[in-house]
């Protein structure tokens, strides 16, 4: 009895390794899109079980038209460490993207459409959210091929039952 | 880091079983790494991505990344994950007797 007492279920019940991921990507900005393509890619090369939700302006990284041109967030952000007025300047999120795609490039990590085929071809699932997608008048044709399809909140749990998921 | 007898060979490992001295490795020892990380047999496709693996690191002192190892093995990143589905580069690294990739990517 004080044994059950002293050791919680829910901790007991826990694996010891994590098995697979369910990785919401949320936002459209560069440095908000990367952080979930990595995390996914990691998984994959350490033989954990992946799937992607796209949702809101993440949307852009796997739309054929806007993936392409994703860029860092200049305004807003303190990571920055700039004036806010100075990160408006006409182009230079262009050439902070641009400053941070090379950076990039040295250690190897692929700009966003080739990091998502990477990333499909490692059997990682990708899928898009029916809410936003409808939000946005857009249709699966929109989105790259590797896209799987459509989902809404309630498939995506679904989806993600038995493992963990990430909010980025 | 422990020594163990693999393939009759004494070899030094570290906790997770990667040889720490690649020069201790040899085909008897990566057969049998690869037979208990699942793998039953070693094709020549497998061989392709160990001995792709183990050069550049011998050349380089670092593993290739998984975009590297897609780019320029010769094995496309889907085949990779079927040759090696619990990590392609983790796995063939063990393989061929090389320590873990250290890289994100």
């Amino acid at each position: 009895m004080t044994d059950i007492l002293e050791r919680p279920r829910a901790e007991a019940a826990r694996p010891a390794t994590i098995e697979k991921v369910a990785i919401v990507l949320s936002r459209g900005s560069l440095e908000g899109i990367y952080p979930g393509l990595i995390m996914a890619n990691g998984a994959r090369m350490e033989g954990i079980e992946a799937d992607l939700f796209f949702t809101f302006f993440a949307l852009d990284a796997i739309r054929k038209d806007h993936q392409g041109s994703i860029k860092v967030a200049t305004v807003g952000n303190p990571g920055m460490h700039l004036p806010t007025l100075l990160g408006a300047l006409p182009g230079f999120s262009a050439l902070a993207t641009r400053m941070l795609q090379r950076q990039m490039e040295k250690l190897d990590i692929p700009p966003i459409p080739e990091f998502l085929e990477l990333i499909a071809d490692s059997g990682a699932g990708l899928y898009a959210c029916r809410a936003s997608v409808d939000m946005f008048g857009l249709t699966k044709d929109d989105f790259i091929p590797q896209v799987r399809d459509v989902i809404s909140v309630g498939e995506f749990y679904a989806l993600a039952a038995g493992g963990e998921v990430i909010f980025t | 880091m422990t020594t163990t007898l693999i393939a009759e060979r004494s070899v030094d490992v570290d906790a997770e079983g990667f040889l720490t001295d690649p020069a201790q490795w040899n085909e008897e020892v990566a057969e049998e790494i690869a037979r208990s990380s699942g793998i039953a047999e070693l094709t020549p496709r497998h061989w392709q991505v160990v001995t792709f693996m183990r050069e550049r690191y011998l050349a380089t002192g670092a593993a290739p990344s998984i975009r590297a190892l897609g780019k320029e093995s010769g094995v496309p990143v889907k085949e990779l994950y079927e040759l090696f589905p619990k990590g392609p580069a983790k796995l063939a690294a063990r393989i061929g007797g090389i320590p873990k990739p250290r890289g994100c990517i």
